[in-house]
């Protein structure tokens, strides 16, 4: 009898990096469902064109870099990196700057460095980083939510949505279907106090309801995948305490000048980053204490970037900050192993 | 005490339990052969005490122990012993281990064997040395010698027996039915291992999937005296690894690299106290065990009770195994056991489980895919470690930081491996690392070992050699000694002899008083120096200067202590007198000059200057007197020499050199003392050297008559022997102004290198007119 020998253990637990990144697919739903309710068709339109080209993209790269090409499209990480810039990127963004965005994300970010699992950066908030740097106009041309276009669903239709995105319109038509983000409005408000903007602005009276909406589906999303176990509580929430800390804090010394944590949790991208972009396990630090800190220190991050810098929002660039500092976190948050009196920090700690 | 605590990490993989606990624990049939490992357990394997051919009754030992950390093997059956070879083992390695072959007879015939009966009357060493010959091992993996445990109460204090009965990888069900069929034994056995730990508590871990075993084993504690606590525990692996379980139940964690005992826990398998309970109380030692035999290539899993050396192929055929789904067979459970490569292998003492796999069962690994650190690893880890750090760092072969994040905590338990969506074999990783780490450590031992070697026999070969040097000096200070002694007694009767023996230690005492001048110049330069700068250390100074010409005198001293007195080595003498003499006037002048200078400027020193240019004058004055002494000693020798010897003889010739020598060297003391005389203050010194004037004189009168007296013979002598007596004396006289030449130049050099540098050569020089007039002195 010639049997094999094969190393413990014998048996291993149903599930891939496939399954894994098929759930965070998943979990997607609820929000992209709720942003085509709100902004119309271009979210999906954006969202296939950006899955075809990061598979194209990646199927490109793999083959240059001379890698099994079936093997590496199935772990799906190239679709999960397509739809999160597709959702964030203005729905009605040119073909053009979705297709920069997916080239960077997967040739740049992703496959230079290596490939799934060796990127220090999240590869859609390196792209998004760039458009927003690259593009400003086109990136801040948000599409106005249906809240603010009266009775009924008035959206753009499919077809007209097409025209924008693959040709060219009018610079007026862009007009009634596109406008400022609450985190615009707040942001450029002109010496008015935080509660005459709100009286007046009529993305903050009509528009906001359709971002808190959005919010609470990518929540969604993200409790279904805490649930499944895709990542912990850690990171998320740890970014949602210390956002909503810093925005109580400032609102509750000048509620004048700063705007509420409501708000602030409420509207651009804060769920859709606190549940599947913090979450990102590449690129964020890895142990459990590790991602408290990190998920605060991007709540902190966001926190100062919307109220002192230049960008309406700052979860990209928080992330990306954060990504930076995820290998030196990683290296001062060993948790306690079984049997020591404390945790070893740093390399040199005695083993 | 009966709270469950949780250990972090775990994972809950299929169980797999059910297929062989429904039937009862059946019998394994008798082999053809059956194959007995010597090691069966940790520690060193056994020694056998059969020999091929032997006949063995069953139950009767054939292997003892070797060394503390063993344990016996016993013959499961009646037979004989067919042979003693080596045999492929139970092991990861897969390698072949020595082992005692027995064919049995069939007719199971017992070695006589009985229980203790009342072990508690025995006393405690001789109840645990029974264990140890009865052959008990822990029985439910590792396989530590079950006696060596006992001992631990002897040096620890064992508060808690934990008995382990979680039984967490799936598929085994051994101990489980063990439990359920045999509840009373393992009681039995709880009891009289509690007798020998003595521990305060007794518990019993079982993980809630055994919900018979619980009943019967807490209806079998009805009949039971002790305070045992059952305590279930929720089904997760790893509960049964030994921390694990120890944390469960008593919230404390073992500290790393210790062991339980060392925080007062002692754990033992439910197995080991069956098999302890049979050694006491029945008398029978360890030969059989319970086998869980399972898998789907066996149609029928079950449990079997088999003699220890039972190949798996009997196992396997007792559940009736499907050779052809045969896809693995796993030796232990699914997350932790080794894969064997053939059915040949025995069954041995820990050996809890065989898992014939289908493909379908335990299919291969898919290729692996990157690792995007999802975590899923760190949450089951029970050793709390981060699994996607260590698989980094063990790729990366950066060991040292995997070492940092505490590697050797892992206890392999596949927790990892079981959880990673990207099929990464994390456990090989470890076991890399591990190994590469171990060897590197081994191999750095090695290399401090052999540099440690290296030096010390470096030191063995220094020390030979110094004592080697050593012996040499001292049996060169004995053969000079002895040559000494031996010229002393010649010198008795003869009075006098060739100072050439004497030479060597001359020679050193000449460059020893010539460094010690040196010296002595140095720091009376830097005195100076000092004196003229008006220095505050000028006291230190003077002692420094102090210090160098004691060192000068002495040296001057054993110079002419050590030259052989009259004659040849008194004209040394003589010179080195001359020359202290020389240096104390020098030294004398110099000190009146510091004094002077000292005085104009009216520095503090300058009493203490003063001093010390009256010790000087003293000194010089002495000096002085030393020389005249010695040159009236030598004087009236070359007067008395010189009319004595016969003219015509050779040995007359040394005299008349001698003589020629005393007569210049008297002319120029006689000049000295005159300048000496000239220069003197003291009146009464002034009259005294008159007379030593007058008397040197008379007597440099005497010495050259009796020099011409001698050298006329003399010539007479070398004309006979035909020898160039003058061009001998030519080459002496160059020898002798090359030595003065040298003096010269010594007097003149200004630096110390050169001065020491001209010393030497100075001393070359006068070592090759000392030759050239020995060679002289030989013809004249």
């Amino acid at each position: 009898m010639a049997l094999i020998h094969l190393s413990s253990p014998h048996v291993s637990k149903a599930n891939s990096t496939a399954d894994v990144m098929r759930l965070v697919l998943i979990a997607t739903l609820p929000g992209i469902l709720a942003m085509t309710v709100f902004f119309g068709w271009g979210t999906l339109v954006q969202i296939a064109l950006a899955s075809v080209l990061a598979l194209g993209f990646e199927a490109a790269i793999l083959k240059l870099r001379k890698r099994p090409l079936g093997f590496f499209l199935k772990d799906g990480s190239a679709l999960v990196t397509a739809v999160l810039l597709a959702v964030a990127i203005p729905p009605f963004s040119s073909w053009w700057v979705t297709a920069t965005g997916i080239f960077f994300a997967i040739v740049i970010a992703k496959q230079l460095y290596g490939g799934l699992g060796n990127n220090p950066f999240n590869p859609a908030m390196v792209a998004y980083a760039l458009l927003l740097v690259s593009f400003p106009v086109e990136m801040t041309r948000w599409t106005s939510p249906i809240t603010q276009n009266g009775e009924g669903w008035q959206v753009a239709g499919l077809l007209e949505t097409l025209q924008v995105i693959f040709g060219s319109v009018e610079a007026t038509w862009y007009d009634s279907f596109t406008g400022a983000t609450p985190l615009d409005v707040l942001k450029h408000r002109a010496g008015q106090t935080t509660e005459e903007i709100w009286r007046q602005s009529d993305v903050l009276i009509n528009g906001v309801a359709a971002w808190y909406a959005v919010s609470a589906a990518w929540f969604m999303g993200g409790i279904f995948l805490l649930s499944r176990k895709i990542f912990t509580w850690h990171a998320p929430l740890s970014m949602l305490i210390a956002l909503f800390l810093m925005a109580s804090m400032f609102y509750g010394f000048d509620p004048d000048n700063y705007v509420s944590p409501v708000v602030h949790l409420g509207v651009g991208a804060t769920m859709l980053g606190a549940f599947f972009i913090v979450t990102d396990p590449v690129s964020s630090a890895t142990s459990n204490r590790g991602k408290v800190i990190y998920g605060a220190a991007i709540g902190v991050l966001i926190y100062i970037i919307r109220t002192w810098g230049n960008y309406p929002d700052a979860v990209a660039f928080s992330v990306l900050l954060l990504n930076l500092c995820a290998p030196f976190i990683d290296q001062y948050t060993q948790p306690r192993t079984y049997g020591h009196k404390r945790a070893n920090r740093g390399m040199k700690g005695k083993s | 005490m009966s709270k469950v605590f949780a250990f972090h990490g775990g994972v809950h993989p299929p169980e797999n339990k059910k297929q062989s606990s429904r039937a009862p624990i059946g019998k394994a049939p008798l082999p053809a052969r059956l194959v007995l490992p010597m090691q069966q357990h940790i520690g060193g394997p056994a020694d056998p005490l059969v020999k091929v051919g032997d006949r063995v009754l069953k139950g009767q030992l054939i292997a003892e122990p070797i060394g503390r950390i063993s344990a016996s093997i016993h013959a499961p059956t009646s037979g004989i012993v067919v042979d003693i070879a080596a045999y492929p083992i139970p092991h990861a390695s897969g390698l072949s281990a020595e082992c005692i072959v027995i064919e049995p007879d069939g007719e199971e015939q017992w070695v006589e064997h009985q229980g203790l009966g009342d072990y508690k009357a025995l006393n405690r060493q001789e109840l645990i040395e029974h264990i140890r010959r009865s052959g008990i091992a822990g029985m439910g993996g590792a396989g530590f010698p079950t006696d060596v445990k006992l001992h631990l109460s002897e040096d620890h204090i064992v508060n808690t027996l934990i008995i382990n009965a979680a039984e967490c990888e799936p598929y085994i069900t051994a101990d489980d039915m063990l439990m359920r069929e045999r509840a009373h034994e393992v009681i039995g056995g709880i009891e009289v291992i509690a007798h020998l730990l003595r521990p305060s508590h007794i518990l019993i871990g079982i993980e809630d999937n055994k919900p018979n075993a619980i009943h019967a084993l807490q209806s079998a504690l009805k009949h039971c005296d002790l305070n045992i606590d059952v305590i279930v525990v929720p089904t997760k692996y790893p509960s049964g690894g030994e921390r694990q379980l120890i944390k469960l139940l008593t919230d404390i964690e073992v500290p790393s690299g210790r062991i339980p005992a060392d925080i007062g826990i002692v754990c033992q398998n439910v197995g080991t106290t069956s098999a302890v309970y049979r050694a006491v109380h029945r008398g029978e030692p360890l030969i059989s065990r319970i086998v869980t035999v399972t898998g789907d290539a066996v149609r029928h899993p079950q449990n079997l009770e088999t003699l220890l050396g039972t190949p798996f192929s009997t196992l396997l055929e007792a559940c009736d195994l499907r050779p052809e789904a045969l896809a693995r067979l796993v030796l232990g459970g699914p997350m932790m056991g080794v894969t064997v490569d053939n059915d040949r292998i025995p069954v041995i003492k820990t050996t809890n489980c065989l898992i014939a796999a289908t493909e379908q069962e335990m299919p291969p690994a898919p290729p692996a895919q990157a690792c995007i650190r999802c975590g899923m690893c760190e949450q089951a880890c029970p050793a709390d470690l981060l699994p996607q750090q260590l698989y980094w760092f063990s790729k990366g072969r950066e060991f040292d930081k995997a070492k940092n994040h505490n590697l050797f905590d892992c206890i392999e338990c596949g927790a990892c491996a079981y959880v990673c969506p990207s099929n990464i074999p994390l456990v090989q990783y470890y076991r890399f690392a591990k190994s590469e780490i171990r060897t590197e450590e081994r191999e750095q031992q090695k290399a401090d070992h052999a540099r440690e070697r290296f030096e010390a026999r470096q030191a063995r070969l220094e020390r030979e050699a110094a004592e080697k040097e050593a012996k040499r000096k001292a049996r060169a200070a004995e053969a000079a000694k002895a040559q000494e002694q031996r010229k002393a007694q010649a010198e008795q009767p003869a009075s006098e002899a060739p100072a050439a023996s004497a030479s060597p230690d001359i020679k050193q005492l000449k460059t020893a008083a010539a460094v010690a001048r040196t010296k002595l110049k140095k720091a009376q330069k830097a005195y100076d120096e000092g004196a003229a700068a008006s220095v505050d250390n000028l006291a230190e100074l003077e002692a420094a200067l102090n210090d160098a010409r004691q060192k000068a005198e002495a040296a001057e001293q054993a110079l002419s202590a050590g030259s052989p007195a009259p004659s040849g080595g008194g004209d040394d003498q003589l010179k080195q007198l001359k020359v202290a003499a020389a240096v104390a006037r020098t030294k004398l002048k110099k000190a009146q000059d510091a004094l002077k200078s000292a005085e104009d400027k009216g520095l503090d020193g300058i009493d203490k200057l003063r001093a010390t240019v009256e010790t000087l004058e003293q000194k010089a004055s002495e000096a002085q007197q030393a020389f005249d002494a010695a040159q009236k000693t030598s004087a009236p020798a070359a007067v008395e020499n010189a009319p004595q010897p016969e003219p015509n003889s050779p040995e007359s010739g040394i005299d008349a050199k001698a003589l020629k020598q005393q007569v210049s060297i008297m002319r120029t003391k006689l000049k000295k003392s005159q300048t000496a005389l000239d220069s003197c203050e003291d009146a009464e010194e002034k009259a005294r050297l008159e007379q030593e004037v007058a008397d040197l004189k008379q007597r440099f009168d005497q010495a050259t008559a009796a020099f011409e007296k001698a050298e006329q013979a003399q010539i007479e002598a070398a004309a006979k022997d035909g020898v160039d007596l003058k061009q001998l004396r030519i080459d002496a006289a160059m020898a002798r102004a090359a030595v003065t030449k040298s003096e010269r130049a010594l007097s003149k050099a200004e630096s110390d290198d050169e001065r020491s540098t001209i010393e030497q050569d100075l001393v070359a020089a006068r070592e090759k007119a000392e030759t050239l007039n020995q060679t002289l002195s030989q013809y004249e």
